[in-house]
């Protein structure tokens, strides 16, 4: 019995250089002592805790490096192969991520029905879990399974190796802490308020410097390539990359209170502010949960279907309209506000068009599959990533349909939105993730197929119910509570009262948190799944494309 | 050379498409955002816009930990059953202190920008203890350590320069005496409660809020911050020509 088989079947650490081990055990030192420096500064505040925890993450690190520092150099093999260990840590850790945002997920909707169903004291309650849901699903989740898989597909479609084997696992590593400072940090109360970009001011500076590395590591690669041509899949992580920095610096600007306090006050106030948190936070859809996911599937879906990508200019059409319509389209999300009406009009404007090249996407990817649809209806890992194309279509339509401002005088602050919102996480962006682990797990352990192809079918159904429940109990409960908040009686007055609308919300509450338990459960499932893939070794031959080419000379930086 | 010709080049360029990237998505941000902050009618002028209080301000920041947002908006649109519902529609200048502004995006419960004084304080409290006490199908979360928690007040002096750092007005004065006003507006017994309305103006509500005299506690602060929501101008209550004319 093997505990962590992952890392001891081909040990992680032994794979640096000595240089590279000396230099992480000094990142951690500096960060480590970034880390006391935050506990000694706020000893009164909470962000104490987050220093030491920081610096007991860096303890650990340096332990876990140094347990191995002895072991022989890597030999110059390594330069033969692609360098995936950082993908396979963050396979894992996504799967970690999925299981414990969804059960987060779950318990914050059955509060909405049973509301005392918290431990009592502030940091089980609504308010701070329900970003813990948020944050682990879509940066925890999403996030690792985005740095993996963007690892993994640069390689293969640029041919290059990774420039060096130390940036990637600091990128890993340090995403992970900002997502622990993060989570943490909401049950703590420290929060900026800021929908999807709640962490404080000291855990965004860490993202800063973590993205500028992944992004370094990017270009480095992309420099190094044997392809004439950059492929499709990396603009889109591109994108990601630059476009999630410009947003994330721009809308946390800020002012801490002290250097020892854990809260800041917003650069911007009121409309301003509003309107940066939107332009924001729905770009954070466009390029964090679109963009990236674009890229996950131009490659995977026509490597499992086994067919090119059916149209190369349509491909052309939609990124460039992707990255240029989606930054007009957040002031959809304040209309009727005491935003200027012009912004108002310009968003409705952008979202509307914005339709053209996401189903440009949604058909290109739907288009591929011609050929291929014997192997969707075999095959549960390709049927994850077409059912993704599909919901991304129906999410991007619904999105353009809800930024109509006379819908979206019903639809806003109802639970329309949130139907909506899972629409899109569940159907798209968790399927087509789910989709593109199963594929890459057996690839990138070497494996024949994965543990379980009955125990993927179980998940693909139980995911799709549970989407499906979700979406529907939500449609339901938004547009009621939509239509009750503006009927009136025949005497002209409000018909229903705001507690009306509650108790006509409770079945579908229930519904919505048995939909979630559903898709909670396969979730754990494919975790499963995937553990014993990992750990039943069944060797296969490596895929075809996981060699790079041989080496004719010495590449630059190694 | 057609558009996909030059594309054709273009994705040969690594810099090229970081490039291109960069122009092509910041040019929408550029033209919605940027003039918010130089066209001047995009906020409007309200002469008796006051700033909030320490105490008021402490409660915000309790608001804010605790999640609030998530489920009650700030912002009452310019629909009619709106206006019904919970009062004149929402003005850009009524959060214009507010950093970060707390519009919200969904309302699990009601819309929370004129709620102040809309309830009792007593109220307030017992809502805040057990929501279920007073409202029996409420779904909302029950706060009642707010009520054992003795409120942090060092830090009050610090919270209001850093504040006056993003731009809100506060004086000299009511930065050096931020703790000492945060203990007068709940106590309006003691004698640090003149300087509060002398330094915040004579609207400022004074009350023991929490019921508890001679202590301060969280829930003193959530409830002065409560009662003051919608209450900070009187821009949105006047007649549309009368506003206008403020200017």
């Amino acid at each position: 019995m093997r505990p962590f088989p992952t890392f001891s079947q081909a040990p992680m650490i032994a794979q640096l250089t000595r240089t590279e081990r000396q230099n992480a055990i000094l990142i951690c030192l500096v960060i480590a002592a970034c880390g006391f420096l935050l506990a000694a500064a706020g000893r009164d505040d909470p962000i104490s805790i987050h220093g030491a925890l920081i610096f007991v993450a860096c303890a650990l690190m340096i332990f876990r490096i140094g347990k191995d520092y002895y072991a022989p150099e890597p030999s110059d093999e390594r330069f033969a192969h692609y360098y995936d260990d950082p993908s396979k840590a963050g396979i894992v850790l996504s799967m970690a991520w999925v299981v414990v945002g969804l059960a987060f997920g779950d318990w914050v909707a059955w509060q909405l029905v049973y509301p005392d169903l918290t431990f009592g004291g502030g940091w089980s309650s609504f308010g701070r879990i329900r970003p813990v849901h948020t944050t682990a699903v879509i940066f925890g989740f999403g996030g690792n399974a985005l740095i993996a898989t963007s690892l993994y597909v640069l390689q293969r479609t640029t041919r290059a190796r990774l420039p060096d084997q130390l940036s990637p696992w600091f990128v890993l590593m340090g995403y992970n802490l900002f997502c622990l400072l993060a989570v943490t940090g909401y049950m703590l109360g420290i929060t900026q308020s800021k929908e999807y970009a709640e962490p404080e001011w000291y855990a965004d500076l860490w993202l800063v410097v973590v993205w500028v590395v992944y992004f370094l590591i990017y270009l480095r690669t992309l420099a190094r390539r044997k392809e004439p041509h950059i492929y499709v899949a990396n603009w889109y992580f591109m994108a990601f990359i630059l476009v999630v920095a410009i947003l994330h610096i721009v809308n946390n600007l800020a002012v801490p209170v002290s250097l020892g306090s854990a809260k800041s006050y917003s650069a911007f106030s009121g409309v301003q502010d509003a309107m940066t948190q939107w332009w924001y936070g729905h770009n954070a859809v466009a390029f964090f949960l679109t963009a990236g996911f674009l890229g996950m599937m131009y490659y995977f879906l026509p490597v499992v279907a086994g067919r090119p990508i059916f149209s190369y200019r349509l491909s052309i059409i939609s990124f460039w309209g992707i990255t240029f319509f989606y930054m007009w389209a957040g002031s959809h999300h304040l209309h009727y506000t005491a935003l200027p009406q012009w912004v108002q009009t310009l968003g409705m404007t952008f979202s509307l068009m914005l339709l053209v090249p996401s189903w440009a996407s949604a058909g290109n990817a739907l288009l591929t599959l011609n050929g291929a649809w014997h192997k969707v209806r075999d095959d549960a890992t390709l049927r994850f990533m077409m059912v993704a194309a599909v919901f991304y279509g129906l999410s991007t339509f619904e999105g353009s349909f809800m930024a109509i401002r006379s819908v979206n005088s019903l639809s806003h602050y109802t639970d329309w939105t949130v139907g909506h919102v899972h629409a899109g996480a569940l159907g798209w962006v968790a399927m087509i993730t789910f989709g593109s682990i199963y594929a890459v797990v057996p690839w990138l352990w070497k494996r024949t197929g994965m543990y379980s192809a009955r125990m993927i079918e179980a998940h693909f159904w139980l995911a799709l119910a549970g989407t499906v429940i979700y979406v529907f109990a939500m449609w339901n409960s938004g547009i009621i509570q939509g239509l009750m908040w503006r009927t009136y009686s025949d005497s002209g007055t409000l018909a229903y009262s705001f507690v009306d609308s509650l108790i006509a919300m409770r079945p579908y509450y229930i519904a919505r948190a048995f939909g979630g338990l559903l898709f909670l459960i396969g979730g754990c499932i494919g975790a499963y799944n995937i553990w014993m893939t990992i750990r039943e070794p069944r060797e296969a031959e490596a895929r075809a494309g996981d060699l790079p080419e041989p080496r004719l000379a010495a590449q630059p930086g190694e | 050379m057609s558009i996909f010709g030059f594309h054709y080049q273009l994705e040969r360029k690594a810099i090229g498409l970081v490039l291109g990237i960069v122009l092509v998505s910041s040019i929408g941000g550029l033209v919605e955002i940027a003039p918010l902050f130089t066209i001047h009618q995009t906020v409007e002028d309200a002469k008796d816009m006051r700033l909030y209080t320490p105490l008021e301000l402490a409660g915000r920041n309790i608001y804010i930990r605790e999640g609030c947002y998530a489920c009650h908006s700030q912002m009452i649109r310019t629909l009619r059953d709106e206006v019904d519902r919970y009062g004149p529609y929402s003005l850009a200048v009524e959060s214009k202190y507010d950093h970060p502004m707390l519009w919200g995006s969904k309302r699990t419960g009601p819309d929370l920008a004129r709620i102040g004084e809309k309830y009792s304080d007593q109220w307030q409290v017992a809502h805040l203890i057990n929501p279920r006490d007073v409202v029996p199908v409420s779904i909302m979360p029950a706060y009642d350590w707010l009520l054992s928690t003795d409120l942090r007040t060092d830090d009050l002096s610090a919270h209001l320069k850093a504040q006056r750092a993003v731009g809100v007005p506060y004086t000299d004065e009511m930065i050096a005496n931020a703790a000492l006003d945060a203990y007068g507006q709940a106590n309006p017994d003691s004698p640090r409660a003149e300087g509060v309305t002398k330094r915040y103006g004579k609207a400022t509500t004074v009350r023991p809020f929490d019921g508890l005299p001679g202590r301060l506690t969280e829930m003193d602060a959530m409830v002065a911050y409560l009662q003051v929501l919608g209450r900070l101008t009187d821009a949105a209550r006047k007649p549309v020509a009368q506003a206008g004319a403020v200017q």
